[in-house]
C-alpha cells in the first residue's frame, strides 16, 4: 500500500540546525532530488542545496539520505524509503555552509595535499608518451581514474571523522592512480605526501568508500597498494628515491 | 619537513612491522588453537601443561616466538585504537609502551615458567 | 537547536565496517587479557603444585565463561586478520565479504568445539 505523500526530514540550519519535515506528494519514479527540488520550488525558497546535471554523471547532488551518502539523482525515493519517511542531510565531515551545502573545499585541499594532479615533463616539442594499455601500470591507474569527486566516499569514512587531517579515500585513490602514471616527474613527493599518520597508513580498511562509491571505484584497493610502496620505501627505498 | 618525513618513516615501519608480525602470529595462533582444544580435553591441570612443555626446547622456541610477535603486534594495535580514541599522544605512547613492556617481561618468563617447571 | 548529524549506525552497517567492527573489539580484548594470561602462566615458576593452586583460583564460572569468549574472540581476531592480509597483500579481490563469513562461522565453531570438549 502506497501513500500518496512522503514525510521528509530536511536539515535546516548550518553547524547547528535542526531538521524540518516536509510533506511532499509521492510519485512513481520520483528521485530524491526530485523531491528536494520540489520542498525548495513549491514548500520553501529558502531552502539551499546543490546539483547540476541531474542524470548521474556531475557527483554535484551527493547528500546524506536516511544516514548514507548518496548521489540523490540517482537515489530513487522507493529504494530508501523507510515506510513513508526520508530523512535527508548534508554530506558527512565536511563543514556546513547552509543547509544542505557543504563546503568542498577541505576535500579538495586534500587531493592538492596527496599531490593526486599531473606534472609531466614532456612539451609540445616532444613525441607522444607511449603507455602500453595493457600494462599493469595503467590498468591499476584505469582501475581508479573515473573519479568525479563527489565526496560520498569521504563523507563515509569513519577514520576522516576521528582523524582530522587524514587525506580520505578519494584524494588517495587519485594519488594512487598517478603512482601508476609512468610520465608523471613528482613520485618521491607524492609518496612522502601520502606516508604518515594523516596518510595511506591510517585507513583500517574499514570499506565505507568502495561500499558507497556511486562509480563502484574501489579505494580500499587503491589504499592498499600505496600502503604497500610506501612500507617498502621506508624500508628499502623506492625506484623513485628514499623517502 | 625533515622531522616530519622520520614520523612518516616511523610511522610505515610501524604498519609493517604490525603486518609481518601479523603473519608469524597467524601461524602460530593457528598451531595455539590446536594444542588448546587437545590440552583442555578433560580439564587442565599444572602436571598436564608441564608435562608437555617441562624440558620441551621446541615448545619454548615455539612461545618464545609467540610472545615476540606479540610483542610488536598488540602495542602498535592499542596504540591507534588510542590515538583515535584521546586528542594526547603521549597517552597512546605510554599505554602501548607499557603493553609491550608487559608482554615481553611476562611473557619471557611464562616461556621461562613452563619450561623449567620452577626448577631453575 | 542541536549540532548538524554525523555519521551513525546507518553509516557503518555493512558487512566490512562489522568485520572491522569485530577486528577491533576482539584485539582490545586480546591485547588486555594477555599480560593477565603470561602472569597465570609464568606462576608455573613455582613447581607443579604451586602452578596448579593459581590455576584452582580460575575454577570460578566467571574465569571459565571468560576463556571460552576468549577463544571465540581470538578465532575471529585470526580469520579477520587473515582477511586484512589478504585485502592489503593479496591480489584485490574485493573487500573479501567471503572471508568475514569465515570468521563468524569458525568463531562459532571454536566456541561449540570448546565447550564440547572441556569439562
Amino acid at each position: 500500500m502506497s501513500n500518496s505523500e512522503l514525510k521528509v526530514k530536511v536539515w535546516r540550519g548550518t553547524q547547528e540546525g535542526a531538521f524540518v519535515e516536509y510533506l511532499v506528494p509521492r510519485n512513481p519514479n520520483q528521485t530524491v532530488l526530485d523531491v528536494v527540488t520540489f520542498i525548495q520550488r513549491k514548500l520553501d525558497p529558502t531552502l539551499s542545496y546543490r546539483f547540476a546535471c541531474r542524470v548521474g554523471m556531475c557527483g554535484s547532488c551527493a547528500m546524506t539520505v536516511n544516514g548514507v551518502a548518496r548521489w540523490t539523482c540517482r537515489t530513487h525515493v522507493s529504494q530508501i524509503v523507510e515506510g513513508d519517511s526520508l530523512e535527508i542531510a548534508p554530506l558527512n565531515n565536511l563543514p556546513v555552509i547552509k543547509d544542505l551545502a557543504t563546503d568542498m573545499r577541505e576535500f579538495f585541499n586534500k587531493w592538492k595535499g596527496a599531490v593526486g594532479f599531473f606534472k609531466g615533463d614532456a612539451t609540445r616539442h616532444d613525441d607522444f608518451a607511449r603507455v602500453e594499455p595493457e600494462s599493469p601500470e595503467r590498468q591499476l591507474a584505469n582501475a581508479g581514474i573515473e573519479c568525479i569527486g563527489c565526496g560520498v566516499c569521504y563523507s563515509s569514512c569513519e577514520v576522516v571523522q576521528s582523524r582530522p587531517n587524514y587525506l580520505g579515500p578519494a584524494a588517495l585513490n587519485r594519488a594512487w592512480t598517478l603512482t601508476n602514471d609512468v610520465r608523471d616527474v613528482q613520485q618521491l613527493d607524492r609518496l612522502r605526501a601520502v606516508a604518515g599518520d594523516e596518510g595511506c597508513h591510517a585507513c583500517h580498511t574499514q570499506g565505507s568508500c568502495t561500499e558507497r562509491c556511486p562509480k563502484k571505484l574501489e579505494p580500499t584497493a587503491s589504499i592498499a597498494g600505496l600502503k604497500k610502496l610506501v612500507a617498502r620505501a621506508a624500508v628499502r627505498g623506492s625506484k623513485w628515491g628514499k623517502l | 619537513m625533515g622531522q616530519v618525513m622520520s614520523q612518516a618513516v616511523m610511522q610505515a615501519k610501524l604498519w609493517y612491522a604490525q603486518r609481518i608480525s601479523a603473519m608469524i602470529l597467524g601461524l602460530c595462533v593457528s598451531i595455539h588453537l590446536v594444542i588448546i582444544f587437545y590440552a583442555i580435553r578433560g580439564g587442565l591441570t599444572a602436571e598436564e601443561i608441564l608435562g608437555r612443555t617441562q624440558g620441551n626446547i621446541a615448545f619454548a622456541i615455539f612461545y618464545e616466538i609467540f610472545v615476540l610477535a606479540c610483542f610488536v603486534h598488540a602495542p602498535i594495535g592499542l596504540a591507534n585504537i588510542l590515538e583515535e580514541t584521546f586528542s594526547k599522544r603521549f597517552i597512546s605512547k605510554a599505554l602501548s609502551s607499557l603493553l609491550a613492556v608487559l608482554i615481553f617481561i611476562l611473557g619471557t618468563t611464562a616461556v621461562i615458567g613452563v619450561y623449567t617447571g620452577g626448577a631453575l | 537547536m542541536s549540532s548538524r548529524p554525523k555519521l551513525d549506525l546507518r553509516a557503518k552497517s555493512h558487512l566490512s565496517y562489522f568485520a572491522y567492527a569485530c577486528h577491533r573489539f576482539s584485539g582490545l580484548l586480546l591485547a588486555c587479557f594477555i599480560p593477565l594470561h603470561f602472569l597465570m602462566l609464568s606462576q608455573s615458576l613455582r613447581g607443579a603444585s604451586g602452578f596448579e593452586r593459581y590455576l584452582g583460583l580460575t575454577d570460578f564460572w566467571v574465569f571459565k565463561f571468560g576463556e571460552w569468549a576468549l577463544v571465540i574472540l581470538l578465532a575471529i581476531h585470526l580469520v579477520g586478520g587473515i582477511r586484512l592480509i589478504m585485502i592489503e597483500f593479496g591480489p584485490w579481490r574485493g573487500l573479501r565479504k567471503a572471508w568475514t563469513q569465515v570468521a563468524i562461522l569458525f568463531g562459532i565453531a571454536c566456541g561449540l568445539l570448546f565447550l564440547y570438549l572441556a569439562n
